[in-house]
């Protein structure tokens, strides 16, 4: 019993720079390392994405939050120059197995981007397209059966119920992001990954997308990249702050934005950065 | 390290600026109605009375500059406790400003009374009080969180000093019936200077927390047996 103490520091001394929870993480990134040719973009990254959380990635541009959070499904493979080091799981499986089908996982891990970026299509299509091609529909009822349910989810259903076959790009940029998000949905993603989705948005768009996403949380593992301070506080649990590549702090929002333990955290959230 | 919008650290200098300021003032109505007192001036009494104002003015002033910073600046981690800090201090400094005021209202009702040598305990109790104020606003202006927690140690002392007070005036009662008025007053200005030292560690609980980021969970000993004492056999004890 003696050397409980000893033990238990020289534990907390080996345990990685990540919050530990008892809970099974739906995707965990151990010792990320991210390279574009000479550059060291992410250092050593550890991090857990939980189900029925929203993780804030915060960070000045160039910290690398974005890079890491296209590491999680594997956007980086299309940058020629990228590479990455240490090990990415999704339910304890490696990402970067050779025999994982790409496709597929970024069915499972689905993205929303900053720029809404409907395809040139119908609404109906744009929502349809993923499930056709992942053969999630026998039967053209089963297709719009998931189109209306992924639109509803997405809080879009009833602003397009009657207006299914105008192009997607003819919606208000708000729209237009909900319906990517009701894209991303109908393929029964697991983790939806979302940079920047509410820079190009005015307020009301922006509260409409927020709503969605605590919506969303319950469902699927939330992994969020913004500028807005604010926002991180409002719609996330987790709060991860990256600096020149180093995941700096990491830990419950509220803690994060009321007592962060680094400096260079609270100097970043304050305003005081140089 | 300074924020990148300056006009912010101007606004969060502004705060410290009001707060200091009331806690000077209520410092120096502590004094003035003590040495009204002391010396049966009960000019100077109304003067302590009607210089409450500006201690309540500042706190709307600490209140209008804490809510415009929370409605524009959504301040965040030290600035946020700051804030947050400054609000409930605010309130803390005007209520003790008011236990000045009460003890002025007092001093000038004694004052119509036939004069009679009071207790020295009490002018202790004033001077420590004073001595608790002055040395928690001088951590609040330094952020110094162990300062402020040697001025929330001290409040035993005060209350110590009170349970003296009570039994000294009691005994005054009952030796001297014909002062009853004044004994009764000074029973409520030794209250009101024991609450001045409770204020005080309210105070060095937000410097604190502002500081530390942690709300203070150790509890202190309360001192102040007064609420229980009763006429029984151990009542001068």
């Amino acid at each position: 019993m003696s050397a409980m103490p000893d033990q238990l520091s020289r534990m907390t001394e080996a345990m990685p720079e990540v919050t530990q929870t008892t809970r099974t993480p739906k995707m965990a990134a151990r010792d990320v390392h991210v390279y574009y040719g000479e550059t060291h973009a992410v250092k050593g990254v550890n991090l857990d994405l939980h189900q029925d959380e929203v993780t804030a990635l915060i960070g000045p541009s160039g910290c690398g939050k974005s890079t890491f959070l296209r590491c999680l499904n594997r956007m980086n493979d299309t940058v020629a120059t990228c590479r990455v080091e240490g090990s990415i799981t999704l339910d304890g499986k490696d990402i970067y197995d050779n025999k994982i089908d790409v496709v597929q996982l970024r069915a499972r891990v689905g993205m929303v981007f900053q720029k809404p970026n409907p395809f040139p299509k119908s609404i109906y299509e744009n929502v349809a397209y993923g499930p056709r091609i992942h053969g999630l529909a026998e039967t053209r009822l089963d297709l719009d059966e998931i189109v209306a349910t992924s639109l509803e989810k997405a809080g879009l259903w009833n602003e397009v119920k009657d207006r299914l076959d105008t192009p997607g790009t003819a919606l208000s940029g708000g729209q237009q992001q909900r319906l990517c998000i009701a894209r991303a949905i109908a393929v029964n993603p697991e983790v939806i990954l979302m940079d920047e989705p509410c820079s190009a948005l005015d307020p009301i768009a922006t509260a409409r997308v927020e709503a969605l996403i605590e919506e969303l949380k319950g469902r699927y593992a939330i992994a969020i990249v913004t500028h807005s301070m604010q926002q991180a506080a409002r719609i996330s649990q987790k709060t991860a702050f990256f600096h020149l590549g180093n995941l700096v702090e990491m830990g419950e929002t509220t803690q994060i934005f009321t007592t962060p333990r680094e400096e260079r955290t609270r100097d970043y959230i304050t305003g005081r950065f140089g | 390290m300074e924020h990148i919008v300056k006009s912010y650290d101007a606004e969060i200098r502004e705060l410290r600026s009001l707060i200091s300021r009331m806690g000077g003032l209520v410092e120096d109505q502590l004094s003035a109605a003590i040495t009204a007192l002391s010396e049966y001036d009960v000019e100077l009494a109304a003067k302590v009375k009607a210089g409450d104002r500006q201690i309540d003015d500042l706190e709307i002033q600490v209140e209008n500059t804490a809510v415009s910073i929370f409605a524009r600046r959504a301040p965040v981690a030290d600035d946020l406790r700051e804030i947050i800090s400054s609000l409930k201090m605010s309130a803390v400094l005007e209520r003790a400003g008011d236990y000045a005021k009460n003890i002025a209202k007092r001093t000038i009702a004694i004052a119509q009374e036939r004069p009679v040598g009071f207790p020295p305990t009490i002018v202790q109790m004033s001077e420590l009080a004073a001595t608790m104020l002055r040395d928690v606003m001088d951590a609040y202006v330094r952020h110094n969180a162990d300062a402020a927690m040697d001025v929330w140690y001290r409040d035993e002392q005060l209350d110590n000093l009170h349970n003296t007070a009570y039994r000294q005036l009691i005994a005054r009662m009952v030796e001297m019936p014909d002062h009853i008025n004044t004994w009764t007053h000074l029973l409520m200005i030794a209250k009101n200077l024991e609450r001045i030292g409770d204020q005080t560690t309210n105070l060095a609980e937000q410097i604190y927390y502002s500081v530390k980021g942690t709300i203070l969970e150790d509890t202190r000993p309360k001192h102040d047996l007064t609420s229980s004492v009763t006429s029984g056999p151990d009542a001068s004890a």
